[in-house]
């Protein structure tokens, strides 16, 4: 075999290792019993070589994991000693600093052996059902009011389950059979991995993985420092401004670009949080990752090569560099803003190509629902809700509505949701007028009414931002509507925190829209028109686009 | 153009004519028994007839402005083919692409979505997803009913189906007000957890019609009873879409069938491989989408019952796509819910779904005509974009200009230039050269055999990869399968499959040209009813149980009657299950007629077994629960003849050679040319080897070896 015979062999082999990765996750998402994995997509899935590196991961639903589990297998390795890694070995973690960044996300690695040899490691992570503690919410002070902290040790020492754990995790979190059940099921999806990569080397006739690793990560490293070459070299800063917990939070960037790598200077940026809003680096560093590669490299596949030109700088302490014991438990809703805050900085470097802000940050919804008498003997039920506003517009097109961006999570059926317990959803549609006006519209944000079934109320865990920081637009393109936590009988709720709804009270969300993109003069007529008439925008906002009413 | 193809026609209508006798010899002077198939797909109609088991078929050009003329043109042909008067056909069964079409390119009736207000925009929002992570410029394909177009009216119904709030009189008066004045052909209605409860739907339907009686109306209680309220109100809102169109072209044919002295019933096959009366079709008719894929699948599964084999794989592979079912047990797999019309590389989400009962196939975008490039990781890419027929590969030399996988498999010996679909296309090897180097080779420094194979490989890899995964998720192992294979490009690249996929075994019949045709003739009456509606075991309700159960067999009775003259149905009745919490629930089929209070450790113990089967192991200690169920009620298939097994005779020596690629070897290698018209019963070729037939070529590899079965099957396994 000639060299472009054995290259072409090469690809064969690295899109089989991406096919045992998909294969990998969907084991996962068909077996999880977590709402977020299985209805969600909020997981994910890789194989590593033998120093940990991250050969081949699965797209799925979640950026936030992109370089934050491809990090996580080197620190096993660190942690149980090589010489301690034996066939039969599944570990495990939900080190927030060492896993994906917050306690809800369990980190399980497998070594996989073939003939008796290490040939490398199978990982993933879902978000779990609960952890214990306080539950997912933002209210702790300290990273150990927010649920079971397990650092990396054997969930399985040769073929043995470590029952000591289980039986400490079982004490210790609500739903103990859905989160033992996802700790079985992540053992199996990273068996699935293991059992096609030995298929695999079998039918290739391989011993390891180090041929094709090699290529991969060559490959990886030379298309996208190519990339970079062909990018302009500087540097840009963008910053925002948020809600916070209980004082707004400044989020600072400086982009530099230079031909061997792009760095993330985050200083500048809030110091850390009383509460857990707070984001561990690792975390940060996964979403900045993720939106830049979203503008100047797409199609090249993560790995530790395509990840490696990509680094964050942070001043230690601040809010996106936290350090335990800081809360973390919802460090999503920052996270989420990181892609905005890059996005904003390489606007200046490539204009033209970057959208306006966006919602971002996911409406995530935890709801216990109770009874409110104990002799109605009715069962309470933890209910999760994944919600998105509008995302912002792009230079050629509109942004879209009520569709998530930067994570790329599902909402659930209402249908399913309210099968799961006792709360009616009354109303989830389109937020009318919600979009900034511009040549191209920002995405209209979502209108979500909830109440808890007749002889229930409920308690929620807010963790929602944009409330006074709607999404800008860009290039004179008008910001999108702020978002807003009521009551039905107008009264005002947080955008954070514990709060209750009693029955017969539904809770009102009203979801961000996307920022608008260009001058609202320069949107056509027939557009105005078309948005007046479905009802996307009132009449009066027509007015904005200087069309009377889009009477075109 | 045009006239060209008109040429082709004539010339392929003559040409394909074939007469096979399948199986039964047994023709006696007895009444004689005369069905006709007749598929309708983009480019051809399919014509098979089947006198007393031999079969007679033709391909005409597909007519786009009025379907039926190409039936007549070639049903009459067919007949007079077969020498049988018109009047003599017993049956026609027909499947159509016309109602996936409609979807795909929007052409639909104008129509009206009445839902529950709170939800005008379920449609719009989907699932809240991108379908691509990484391109910031995606499009959502739009809402099949624009927002202008959909009204809410004041209602709610809760889970358990239990009324929450009546019925608004006022708001069902203004939206029927509000129809009127809109011109609407059709109208939708969807209601949050009608599935449970459809007494609200049919109310605002009675209201509709009260007023408005010429329009027509479809509620997702009757055409769809599935929990989750986007899949079901799109579904819903395609089959509204879709109904006076395909109403109106029904009732044409059926009369003008009988214009020519055609006097048999017509039926129509559905999405599930069943088949129904047309006036069940006219009421339902996004049940027709996907129907002629599903045809192919039925194809599958007749060869798959004469040749005695249980687990199958099929595997049809055209000019765009190509599509792999699993058939166990001769029954092609179904699924409850599918996804049409995607519009970013056959991409998962980019498409609307529609949850009724289908047989379920992965489709992916590798056909003959894909086109091959190179990415920014300056690795070769087939697909999913197609050069189709027009302008088709570099090769046919009718303008275009990309490399395709057809051109790979000139370059790599798989074709004959001279001989491509019966040497109607002659194919230009030097212009499929030039295409690879100029896309390919000059790219990334290969040579125009080297980018061949690159392009091949690729291919093939990605569709092994998708049959892996497919079988996988049903909890199977893709090496125990056999596969059977046909559409234009599938023999080409079923050997090397195999080889991916560490299958042993491949088939490939006779008559594949008109597969879906033929399918539609061995096609059971048959109807599937599918409910979702959630049971615990911890407090199964077995009286509530056999209530639903009942009324979903009385409704699936209810259309396979009239076409029941085969004898006593066959009811087969599956529970959707999982453990409660769960998100993805298993098929676990119920022996028990009845259900009782025994029932519930019955369920239990099967459920775990199929749950094991799927995943390795049950899990001790949760709540397990049904959330849909299925009631599938079918004639049962006439027995057929086993084909009867052949000694392997000789090895056939070629009568001449051509070089072809050995992708195992990574070498050309001198392989043996063999019409299939020459080699009989029992005759054994070994590969390397191509056996050459009008509509296809079969390649083996080095590792594989045919034996010609009696029926004309090939029969392909590694020496």
């Amino acid at each position: 075999m000639n060299q472009s015979m054995i290259d072409i062999h090469m690809q064969v082999m690295w899109n089989r290792l991406i096919s045992v990765v998909e294969e990998q996750a969907q084991t996962l998402i068909r077996t999880a019993f977590s709402t977020s994995v299985r209805e969600a997509g909020d997981l994910s899935a890789g194989v590593f070589d033998l120093e940990g590196r991250m050969l081949a991961q699965a797209v799925t639903g979640t950026p936030g994991h992109v370089n934050a589990m491809a990090e996580s297998v080197a620190h096993f390795i660190r942690d149980i000693g090589p010489d301690n890694i034996f066939e039969g070995d599944v570990y495990i973690t939900n080190d927030p600093w060492k896993g994906t960044g917050h306690l809800h996300d369990i980190t399980v690695v497998t070594p996989s052996f073939h003939h008796g040899k290490l040939v490398g490691y199978f990982a993933s992570t879902p978000h779990v059902v609960d952890v214990g503690g306080r539950g997912f919410g933002p209210d702790a002070r300290e990273v150990y009011e927010e649920g079971l902290f397990i650092p990396i040790m054997k969930f399985f020492e040769r073929g043995d389950l470590n029952r000591t754990l289980i039986h400490i995790v079982r004490n210790n979190v609500r739903e103990n059979d859905k989160v033992v059940g996802d700790f079985h099921a992540l053992a199996a999806c990273n068996e699935t991995g293991h059992r096609r990569l030995i298929d695999m080397l079998t039918e290739f006739n391989l011993e390891d993985l180090s041929m094709i690793g090699g290529f991969i990560l060559k490959h990886s490293r030379e298309a996208t420092l190519e990339r970079l070459r062909n990018l302009p070299h500087g540097s840009w800063s963008y910053s925002l401004d948020l809600d916070g917990y209980d004082e707004p939070v400044h989020l600072a960037a400086k982009l530099t670009i230079g031909p061997e790598g792009v760095l993330v200077d985050f200083d500048g940026t809030s110091g850390m949080s009383k509460f857990g809003i707070n984001v561990p680096l690792v975390y940060a560093k996964a979403y900045a990752c993720y939106g830049i590669k979203c503008v100047v490299a797409p199609e090249i596949p993560n790995n530790a090569a395509s990840l490696a030109p990509f680094d964050v700088a942070a001043p230690e302490g601040c809010i996106l560099n936290a350090k335990r014991p800081a809360p973390v438990a919802v460090r999503h809703v920052l996270g989420h803003f990181v892609p905005d805050l890059v996005l904003g900085a390489l606007h200046q470097a490539l204009p033209g190509q970057v959208p306006a802000e966006g919602a971002s940050a996911l409406w995530n919804l935890h709801m216990s629902v109770r009874p409110v008498a104990d002799q109605i003997g009715g069962k309470g039920a933890e209910i999760l809700m994944f919600n998105s506003g509008g995302s912002g517009a792009r230079t050629a097109l509109d942004g879209l509505n009520a569709t998530a961006f930067p994570s790329g999570v599902h909402t659930m059926p209402i249908e399913a949701t309210e099968n799961v317990g006792p709360v009616i959803i009354w109303r989830k549609e389109l937020r009318e007028g919600s979009g900034g006006a511009g040549a191209h519209r920002g995405g209209l944000g979502q209108m979500i009414e909830i109440e808890a079934a007749e002889g229930y109320s409920f308690r929620f865990s807010a963790m929602f931002d944009r409330l006074n920081h709607p999404a800008r637009g860009r290039d004179g393109g008008l910001d999108g509507a702020p978002g807003g936590v009521a009551l039905d009988d107008g009264t005002a709720l947080k955008g954070k925190g514990l709060q209750f709804v009693p029955e017969g009270r539904r809770l009102v969300l009203s979801l961000p829209g996307g920022g608008g993109y260009g001058t609202p003069a320069d949107r056509p007529a027939d557009a105005v028109a078309h948005d007046v008439k479905h009802g996307y925008i009132t009449e009066e906002q027509a007015a904005l686009y200087g069309k009377a009413g889009g009477k075109a | 153009m045009r006239q060209r193809f008109g040429r082709r026609s004539r010339q392929m209508g003559f040409d394909a004519e074939r007469c096979l006798n399948v199986g039964n010899d047994m023709v006696s002077n007895a009444p004689r028994n005369c069905r006709v198939g007749v598929d309708i797909g983009g480019t051809f109609t399919d014509i098979a007839l089947d006198l007393d088991g031999v079969l007679h078929s033709t391909k005409v050009l597909t007519d786009y402005a009025a379907p039926e003329r190409a039936i007549l043109k070639g049903v009459a042909s067919v007949a007079e083919m077969a020498g049988i008067a018109l009047s003599e056909i017993d049956l026609l069964i027909h499947g159509t692409t016309l109602a996936t079409n409609a979807l795909i390119e929007r052409r639909g009736a104008r129509t009206a979505f009445v839902t529950t207000e709170g939800f005008r925009d379920t449609l719009e929002m989907r699932t809240e997803n991108r379908f691509e992570q990484y391109d910031l410029n995606i499009a959502l394909p739009p809402a099949l009913i624009a927002r202008a177009d959909r009204f809410t009216v004041r209602e709610r119904m809760n889970a358990a189906g239990k009324v929450l709030l009546a019925l608004d009189d006022a708001s069902v008066e203004a939206v029927v007000s509000a129809i009127a004045a809109g011109g609407y052909e059709s109208v939708a209605i969807g209601f949050i957890h009608a599935y449970a409860n459809g007494a609200h739907e049919a109310a605002v339907r009675d209201a509709i019609l009260e007023r408005l009686p010429h329009l027509s109306v479809s509620i997702s209680s009757e055409v769809s009873p599935q929990m989750r309220e986007f899949e079901r109100f799109n579904t819903v809102c395609a089959n509204a879409y879709v109904k006076p169109a395909i109403k109106s072209y029904l009732d044409r044919l059926v009369i003008s069938l009988k214009d020519i002295g055609v006097r048999c019933p017509v039926f129509m096959i559905h999405s599930g491989g069943g088949i129904v009366s047309v006036e069940s079709a006219s009421e339902f008719p996004v049940r027709l989408v996907e129907s002629g894929p599903a045809g192919g699948a039925i194809f599958a599964a007749d060869i798959a019952r004469r040749h005695g084999l249980d687990t199958v794989l099929s595997f049809d592979m055209g000019g765009t796509t190509a599509k792999i079912c699993l058939i166990e047990n001769q029954v092609p797999k179904t699924a409850k819910t599918f996804e049409v019309a995607r519009t970013y590389r056959f991409r998962k989400g980019s498409g609307m779904p529609i949850s009724i009962p289908v047989v379920e196939m992965v489709e992916i975008g590798a056909g003959g005509g894909s086109i091959a490039s190179v990415d920014g990781m300056r690795q070769i890419r087939v697909g999913p974009h197609s050069a189709a027929s027009e302008p088709g590969p570099a090769c046919y030399q009718r303008g275009g200009k990309n490399p395709t996988v057809t051109d790979a498999d000139l370059i790599l010996g798989k074709l004959d230039p001279n001989n491509f679909a019966g040497g109607a296309i002659p194919l230009s090897a030097a212009a499929s050269r030039q295409a690879m180097v100029d896309d390919i080779g000059t790219v990334i420094g290969l040579d125009p055999d080297a980018a061949a194979y690159g392009t091949c490989e690729m291919v093939d890899e990605n569709m092994a990869n998708a049959g892996r995964v497919h079988t996988v998720e049903n909890g199977k192992n893709i090496a125990d399968f056999t596969m059977i294979t046909f559409g234009g490009a599938g023999p080409l690249h079923a050997a090397r499959l195999c080889e991916k996929m560490g299958i042993s075994t491949f088939l490939v019949p006779a008559g594949a040209g008109v597969g879906s045709a033929i399918g539609f003739l061995r096609a059971p009456f048959g109807y599937e009813s599918v409910r979702s509606a959630v049971f615990n075991l911890s407090n199964f309700d077995f009286a509530e149980a056999n209530r639903l159960v009942d009324a979903m067999q009385a409704e699936a009775l209810g259309f396979v009657e009239g076409g029941l003259d085969r004898g006593a149905p066959v009811i087969e009745r599956t529970l959707f299950m999982r453990y409660a919490g769960q998100g993805w629930d298993i098929p676990v089929p119920l022996d028990a007629k009845k259900f009782d209070t025994d029932s519930t450790r019955m369920l239990a113990a099967q459920f775990e077994t199929e749950y094991e089967r799927f995943f390795g192991r049950a899990i001790e200690g949760l709540d397990i629960e049904i959330v849909s169920w299925s009631v599938k009620a079918s004639s049962p298939l006439p027995p057929v003849d086993r084909v009867a097994a052949v000694d392997e005779g000789s090895v056939v020596t070629p009568a001449k050679t051509r070089r072809l690629f050995e992708a195992s070897q990574g070498a050309f290698l001198d392989a043996g040319i063999h019409e299939r018209d020459g080699l009989k019963p029992g005759d054994v070729v070994k590969g390397p080897a191509i056996v050459v037939e009008r509509e296809t070529s079969t390649m083996l590899t080095a590792a594989f070896k045919a034996i010609v079965q009696s029926d004309g099957c090939l029969l392909v396994t590694r020496t």
